[in-house]
């Protein structure tokens, strides 16, 4: 297991710089000007002055060796300093700063973090722990009225798109009832009583427009997981040693149905991270999803750049995650 | 204070499906309230009429801009809702008012010609400051500062983006601690470039000293939080999401403004802001809403808002390439030098153009696709009023039979018979027409292409994505400047009111080509001589009439030879909710100029 592990680890390495240099390569390639959104006012030539002051005028191999040290040297750096308030090495070094507002990526990402972790991560958690008991019972009684009344709600969940039931909820809501606001506020603070009421609704629908979605897709995959294992032998083996259904189906069925399921959930959560770029913002939930796409529409290289990395790097991450928990949950896969 | 956040996370977490449940099963229609404070400050407002006044009685205003604001710092802003953001805490010397008369706000009075402030020669301008003007942090403000202000974005390196404002300034000097004298090296006819207009505002030398040239991009506290001398101040600046002012103590005007704190709200789209400040109610105030008219009004029926639309100098137009886009010709393509023009096959041939014009219906344009927010459109120099040329409102009327008749005339046939006119050497009259990404252009092309095909010229139609359209990229063959098309669209503007450097882009020397990286803003690569000689002569007249009259006829000779097709007078289109009062919509200026004078009523 260690063996594997620091296998597994090595890998990861020179997958993450591939991957940064093939996104590196394919923003430098894409069109896209970051000074296109300036108002037509502004003549050509002092676009050039401020293309030229972002760094536009270097070539490649530069731009990419500036952006690797300070995304993998200077920045950890920095936030090792922000965190132990020591002072280490150069206090000026260069610092990755966004294109659009001229501030830290690093702080950018900061401040929208809590947002997309709250609002994508909640609605991840009620879709867990819907998902299983909802798929579980389904499989275990196919075909009755509630897998029936399941796969009805799954499909649905599973096929409308979120910025459909984002917009009806918006719409009945919001506008019609006037119960929640149709926008999210960062700026709120939760001290007392009403403003964590306040903070509840601004956070139902954005919530339950993506735990919908999720707890559809995981309920699919628990229902036929568990399916799969209920026409095992073991599963025979164990009503016939006269064990009681729920007792067959926790201890046994369950256990070996979630290894799949698990895995899922896992390579899901880089997601929560990466935001939810359309429910973010048609609720205008000021989170990652929402500074990414942002992002790509002003050309702001170096934070699409930081984030899009950042975001591989914690898939490549999870997905070690995955495999370690495979391990641990089925010993075939560790001894094999 | 990190322990105290996780805690609160932890507690939260636990209520948290309890409460959905909650709420779900106890909220009732009968209490629809609390979206947002607006609600409960306009219902303390209306309690007695008139409102409580003086400073800060307001509460809370809301503000919605679907592009939310990224700097708060407009010399280094990203767009326009930027600079109006930082409009409320950064004020220039002047404002253009909704009428686009200049109104002094740091200074005493505009200078002229008659009262001295411009020199006779027009080689400089001298502005005297208010001495009665502090900034927020309590000093005073003084010439210094705004001495300070123009070397800032004079420094090549810093990347200004209000570099053209600076326009032949020779230098900036304080004459003494409230008068400001600014040389010119040329004679400037209109010198009110530098500090008017929410484009050039005043900065505090004290707090962006160490800020200039390079070191501007590092600059992120003073960036976001400048010190102003504006009614507010920033005090938290989320970027790309949401910007809270509240009053600046320090303000010249004690009772003003009535509002506590404003809070600007950024993020979503065009249609969804519309809808908070139409529908739910949520926001006192949004930006640009360019949706389509006929959701816009449904919106505005449900009565909790209304849509303010003015009209400035932004004109929807079409840029007729006069150089051959031909792809076979590789590098020569879109080209023109003045030792060969490359002219295009047809649409150097002033009926094509005149007849490509006659087809348009541009009064269905602007109602169908523009609503409130458009109006039909002649001129490339639509307002103000003073330079509007009365001459060509004829180009309102379709004319598709008299444009096919011009079109025979001039040779133009259907040889073949595929409903495809012919030149007279046998080519097709086939167009390529670009423009950006956008729904309304998108429809407009649409349109177009289908009164084209009804006078015999066909239309292939193109959309490119708004960031590489506008983008600068010498790389791109998308760009707006390379044109490799044979007609596009989009809007054009200038900024303040005299648009005499706009004029200035249609000269010869002007045109976009390889050799200026096409950075050239004459994108119809159209010369003439007389235009350049009558823009000579706008450059050394100094009389506001003669000038104005000079104007229209440039406008003139670029309508009258279609060298540019005007379509649409854009309006900008903002909407309010019933109860905010003393707003006044500005199309010279940023939209909040006067959000000290904002109030709240019934």
């Amino acid at each position: 297991m260690g063996q594997y592990l620091i296998r597994r680890l090595l890998t990861a390495i020179p997958t993450i710089i591939i991957i940064s240099f093939i996104i590196f390569l394919i923003l430098d390639m894409a069109p896209g000007d970051p000074t296109a959104s300036l108002p037509m006012t502004i003549p050509q030539e002092v676009r050039e002055q401020i293309r030229e002051s972002l760094g536009l005028g270097q070539p490649f191999h530069i731009r990419y060796g500036k952006f690797m040290k300070q995304f993998f040297w200077s920045e950890p750096l920095n936030i090792l300093e922000e965190m132990t308030g020591a002072q280490i090495g150069d206090p000026n070094r260069l610092r990755l700063r966004s294109w659009q507002t001229r501030s830290p990526v690093i702080d950018l990402i900061t401040d929208r973090t809590p947002q997309t972790l709250w609002v994508v991560g909640l609605s991840y958690v009620i879709a867990v722990l819907l998902a299983i008991p909802l798929g579980t019972i389904s499989a275990i009684r196919q075909y009755s009225i509630f897998d029936q009344l399941g796969t009805v709600f799954s499909i649905i969940g599973y096929s409308v798109p979120t910025f459909f039931t984002g917009l009806l909820l918006i719409i009945i809501f919001s506008v019609r009832l006037g119960w929640f606001p149709s926008y999210y506020d960062t700026t709120l603070v939760v001290h007392d009583w009403p403003s964590f009421v306040k903070q509840i609704k601004q956070m139902i629908m954005p919530v339950s427009v993506l735990a919908l979605f999720q707890t559809a897709a995981i309920s699919r995959y628990t229902r036929s997981a568990v399916l799969d294992n209920l026409k095992q032998d073991y599963v025979r083996t164990a009503y016939a040693k006269g064990f009681r259904e729920h007792v067959v189906v926790v201890r046994h069925v369950l256990r070996n149905s979630l290894i799949p399921v698990i895995t899922l959930i896992a390579l899901g959560i880089p997601q929560i991270f990466a935001g939810a770029i359309i429910t973010e913002q048609i609720f205008r939930v000021n989170g990652l999803g929402e500074l990414l796409i942002r992002a790509i529409q002003g050309s702001d290289v170096p934070l699409v750049m930081t984030l899009t990395l950042i975001f591989a790097i914690l898939i490549v991450f999870f997905n070690l995650i995955a495999d370690i928990i495979y391990g641990i949950l089925d010993p075939r896969i560790r001894y094999g | 204070m990190m322990q105290h956040k996780y805690l609160r996370s932890a507690i939260l977490l636990g209520l948290l499906l309890t409460l959905i449940l909650l709420v779900g099963a106890c909220a009732t229609p009968s209490a629809p309230a609390d979206t947002g404070a607006a609600t409960d400050s306009g219902a303390a407002a209306a309690d007695a009429e008139p409102a409580a006044t003086g400073r800060g009685a307001g509460g809370d205003v809301n503000i919605l801009f679907w592009q939310a604001v990224s700097i708060a710092n407009p010399y280094l802003s990203g767009g326009t809702k930027d600079i109006f953001g930082a409009s409320i805490v950064v004020e220039p010397l002047a404002n253009y008012a909704p009428d686009g008369v200049m109104v002094p706000r740091l200074a005493t009075e505009i200078p002229t010609l008659d009262n001295g402030g411009v020199a006779e020669d027009l080689m400089s301008i001298t502005w005297t400051l208010r001495d009665d003007i502090m900034w927020a942090d309590g000093t005073p403000f003084t010439a210094a500062d705004v001495v300070f202000t123009g070397e800032y974005c004079m420094d090549e390196e810093m990347g200004c983006n209000a570099a053209s404002n600076f326009t032949n300034v020779e230098s900036v000097e304080a004459v003494d601690d409230y008068t400001v004298k600014i040389s010119f090296s040329a004679a400037m006819p209109f010198p009110y470039g530098p500090f008017v207009g929410s484009t050039s505002p005043v900065l505090q030398q004290a707090q962006f000293a160490d800020c200039m040239g390079l070191k501007a991009q590092e600059c992120s506290d003073q960036n976001f939080y400048p010190v102003g001398t504006g009614p507010y101040k920033v005090t938290d600046f989320r970027a790309n999401d949401t910007v809270v002012y509240e009053v600046n103590e320090n303000y010249r005007e004690a009772d003003k403004p009535y509002f506590a704190r404003v809070v600007l709200k950024g993020g979503g789209d065009a249609a969804s802001a519309a809808r908070a400040v139409l529908e739910t109610g949520e926001v006192d105030y949004a930006w640009n809403l360019q949706v389509e008219p006929q959701i816009l009004n449904a919106m505005e029926a449900a009565g909790n808002g209304q849509v303010v639309v003015t009209f400035g100098p932004a004109v929807e137009r079409l840029i007729v390439n006069f150089t051959n886009p031909d792809p076979a010709l590789g590098d020569k393509r879109s080209e023109w030098t003045p030792d060969d023009p490359n002219p295009h096959p047809f649409l150097t041939d002033y009926n094509v153009r005149k007849a490509l014009s006659m087809a348009i219906d541009r009064t269905t344009i602007a109602e169908q696709l523009y609503g409130a927010g458009g109006t039909a459109g002649c001129n490339i120099v639509p307002n103000p009023p003073a330079v509007r040329s009365p001459n060509n409102d004829d180009c309102v009327t379709q004319d598709i039979d008299g444009a096919n008749a011009l079109l025979d005339e001039a040779g133009y046939a259907d040889t073949d018979g595929d409903g495809v006119r012919e030149t007279p050497d046998g080519m097709p009259m086939k167009i390529l027409y670009q423009t950006s990404v956008n729904p309304v252009r998108e429809k407009t092309q649409a349109l177009v292409k289908q009164w084209w095909e009804q006078i015999g010229v066909e239309a292939e139609l193109k959309s490119v994505d708004a960031g590489v359209f506008f983008g600068g990229d010498p790389a791109s063959p998308d760009t707006y400047g390379k044109l490799y098309a044979d007609i596009e669209m989009f809007t054009n503007t200038w900024d303040g009111t005299d648009p005499s450097s706009y004029m200035g882009n249609w000269q010869c020397e002007e045109i976009a080509r390889a050799e200026n990286q096409w950075l050239g803003n004459n994108i119809p690569r159209w010369c003439s001589e007389e235009y350049d000689q009558l823009y000579t002569e706008l450059t050394e007249t100094a009389d506001p009439d003669a000038r104005n009259a000079i104007i229209i006829q440039l406008n003139d000779l670029i309508v009258q030879d279609y060298a540019m097709i005007p379509l649409v007078t854009r309006g900008d289109v903002s909407g309010i909710s019933n109860s905010l009062q003393n707003f006044q919509m500005n199309s010279w200026d940023s939209e909040i100029w006067n959000i000290a004078d904002w109030t709240r009523g019934e």
